[in-house]
């Protein structure tokens, strides 16, 4: 049966392509800046420029559009992806190589429509899924910011994506399954404070482009708002974000949430890995006002079903004891034997999502690579964990991860030494 | 008299019910079973210390971790950057670094320059007589036919380094400093433009980086370990992090 959809599906594929390709043929043309319905002066503006600023700093554009030690905003790097490399343009404006040929009007459709100057289709890299939701006046006070900087010349990496996925006009198909246009629609049920609160998770924050599960296609099917996946290429766990029962942040009040985002920690847990990145580039930055309704939106997901656990195909009782001593001569120290840990130092490990993550990836990288807490202004000198990847074999990173997934009030699955292996590697980019 | 005895009843059970609390809920649960955490800069990077030592001592006997102690501060600091950077390519390395503060990374650069522990030697493979005399030479003459200039010449007539930003190479494992020259010449580690060293390390050849790790590796430290103060060498080369512009030749 299974084949026998698989099948059905590329067929369907197939005549989606096909149709885009006679529907959608045609090419569109730039709007230069001169016939923009936006002045130069309202561009000039410093107020919208700052308020630009604030915007690009929540939606981290820096993040991607910068390569290691290079310029900010100035792109030149690759973004891998399992279905080949996409360049990262430089956005800043720079005649010849960024955007200082672009209007507003080319900017918003790149933005909200996932579209290129001459109306080619984007690479959904670019997270345009969640970027459509940003307002008109947000997409303009963030144009104006990026106007504002100083131009970088640095031409982008050739774009090395493998067949049929470099065939641009494929977008059409996918673009019809996980693709929809729309500015964010407030609920009037709901307070303005959640409603803030969903349009910087849903829209600029773009948090479902990493907490949310990708299937084949590389695309997150809408009902799995938030739900927790696993990043592809660079191999972290975004963990579940609801704090109800069963949720991946079960417990978690808001001010832990707030904590978190500010400070890079909090009663819960550390963020660690890209969600290190995320906090010390722009999180930190936001204002208490977003902050609290960041939280308050993410208090609102409802309660998740439990995971059904996988039937155990080997003596896990062994591994966990062997664990046991491995955890009480390395982690205890800092995390307690009841893995409590010690409030505003190290993060407790017992109920912590990143430890009992369906993969249980996240635990496995932390014993290999530690590491420090995200550096913010709340927490300029932050503590660190060394990394076991040289003092521990595989079997003793799953033996200790084992233990930790299966103790105090944690039931999580244990993870087998070939697990570990295949996570040694450091991800840097 | 059935109240007294109730009371009397109640008093310690309430008591041990107040102890159990407190047990629950009072004390921090580790308290008891580890040592608190100092707040000490020393306990905050446990992430470098696990392999270069809490004194930045490194690890003279399994050969690769650099040694850190008594390393100049702005080298130390420079070196951190350069992993931010990707300039020097180590990929555990770049990701411990990767979001450290300027700020943070010069406390983590001058705790280490600050820390003196003895030098203990590291295993050498086994070289010729010839070889280490190879060694030797380009250590203190240089080469001058290949343009190849002394050690000495910018590390300091001890080897010790020169402030700010020149580290001393005595001490070093012979692993680590051949696999740091060769790394200059594969573009895995590398630091601002001009990069003096990476001129000096593609004219060396395969042979010569054998030697001149074998014969730094091999040298005994001497009394004085500092580094050299800062302008008391006259470098040969144009050095992007001695502040020079340029290309380097």
């Amino acid at each position: 049966m299974k084949w026998l959809l698989r099948l059905l599906l590329l067929i369907v594929l197939l005549i989606v392509v096909l149709l885009g390709w006679l529907f959608f043929g045609g090419s569109h043309r730039p709007t230069p800046p001169a016939m923009s319905k936006v002045t130069a002066a309202t561009l000039q503006d410093p107020a919208l420029i700052a308020r630009g600023e604030y915007l690009a700093t929540l939606g981290d554009c820096a993040g991607c559009h910068t390569a290691q030690g290079g310029a900010r905003f100035a792109g030149g790097r690759s973004l891998a992806t399992p279905f080949g490399n996409i360049p990262v343009p430089n956005i800043t404006p720079d005649r010849e190589t960024g955007l200082g040929d672009w209007s507003f009007e080319d900017f918003w459709q790149a933005l909200h429509a996932g579209k290129g100057r001459h109306g080619e289709l984007l690479y959904p890299a670019f997270s345009y899924t969640s970027y459509t939701k940003v307002t008109h006046d947000d997409a303009l006070a963030m144009f104006a910011y990026l106007q504002s900087l100083p131009p970088v010349h640095q031409p982008a990496p050739a774009l090395a994506l493998n067949f049929p996925y470099s065939v641009r006009k494929s977008l059409t198909a996918w673009r019809a399954l996980y693709f929809r246009e729309g500015e964010y629609k407030p609920d009037p049920a709901q307070s303005p404070q959640w409603n803030r609160g969903a349009y910087l998770v849903q829209g600029l924050g773009h948090c479902n482009e990493c907490h949310a599960a990708r299937d084949s296609l590389g695309g997150t099917p809408g009902d799995l708002h938030l739900t927790g996946g696993q990043i592809p290429m660079q191999n972290w766990y975004a963990p579940d974000l609801s704090t109800q029962q069963n949720g991946g942040l079960q417990g978690w009040s808001a001010q832990d949430i707030v904590d978190l985002l500010k400070t890079g920690q909090s009663a819960k847990g550390v963020a660690f890995g890209p969600m290190a990145d995320v906090v010390a580039s722009s999180t930190q930055h936001m204002s208490d006002d977003d902050l609290q309704a960041v939280a308050t939106y993410l208090q609102s997901l409802p309660p998740r079903t439990p995971l059904v656990e996988e039937p155990q195909l080997f003596n896990a009782k062994a591994i966990v004891q062997q664990g046991e001593k491995i955890y009480t001569q390395h982690c205890a120290d800092c995390h307690g034997k009841d893995g409590s840990g010690i409030a505003g130092v190290y993060p407790p490990l017992n109920g912590n999502s990143s430890v009992t993550e369906p993969t249980g990836l996240n635990a496995t990288r932390m014993v290999l690579l530690g590491g420090f807490a995200p550096v913010t202004a709340a927490n300029p000198r932050p503590y660190s964990m060394p990394p076991f990847a040289q003092q521990l074999s595989d079997s003793e990173v799953s033996a200790v991860v084992s233990y930790m997934r299966r103790s105090w009030t944690n039931n999580a699955s244990v993870v087998r030494p070939e697990d570990v292996s295949k996570y040694r590697h450091t991800p840097i980019d | 008299m059935n109240t007294n005895a109730s009371l009397r009843f109640a008093k310690p059970f309430g008591a041990a019910a107040l102890l159990v609390v407190a047990m629950l809920f009072g004390a921090p649960s580790h308290a008891a079973d580890a040592p608190p955490i100092p707040d000490t800069l020393q306990q905050r990077i446990a992430a470098c210390t696990t392999c270069h030592g809490v004194h930045g001592e490194g690890t003279p006997g399994s050969g690769y971790f650099p040694r850190l102690a008594g390393k100049p501060a702005a080298y130390l600091a420079r070196q951190m950057q350069d992993f931010q950077n990707g300039l020097r390519k180590y990929a555990p390395m770049e990701y411990t670094v990767r979001q450290l503060s300027p700020a943070y990374m010069q406390e983590i650069a001058e705790y280490f320059a600050a820390q003196q522990v003895p030098y203990s030697r590291s295993p050498l493979p086994p070289v010729s007589a010839a070889t280490l005399q190879r060694g030797e030479q380009l250590v203190s003459k240089g080469d001058p036919a290949n343009k190849i200039p002394a050690c000495a010449s910018c590390h300091g007539s001890q080897l010790t380094g020169v402030q700010p930003s020149t580290p001393g190479l005595v001490g070093l494992p012979y692993d680590y400093l051949s696999a740091q020259l060769g790394s200059w010449r594969t573009h895995t580690r590398g630091t601002v433009a001009p990069d003096c060293m990476a001129v000096v390390a593609n004219r060396l050849s395969d042979s010569d980086i054998t030697a001149v790790a074998a014969a730094l590796a091999s040298r005994q430290p001497p009394a004085d370990t500092h580094a050299q103060a800062a302008g008391s060498v006259t470098p040969p080369l144009a050095c992007g992090v001695l502040g020079a512009t340029g290309d380097g030749t």
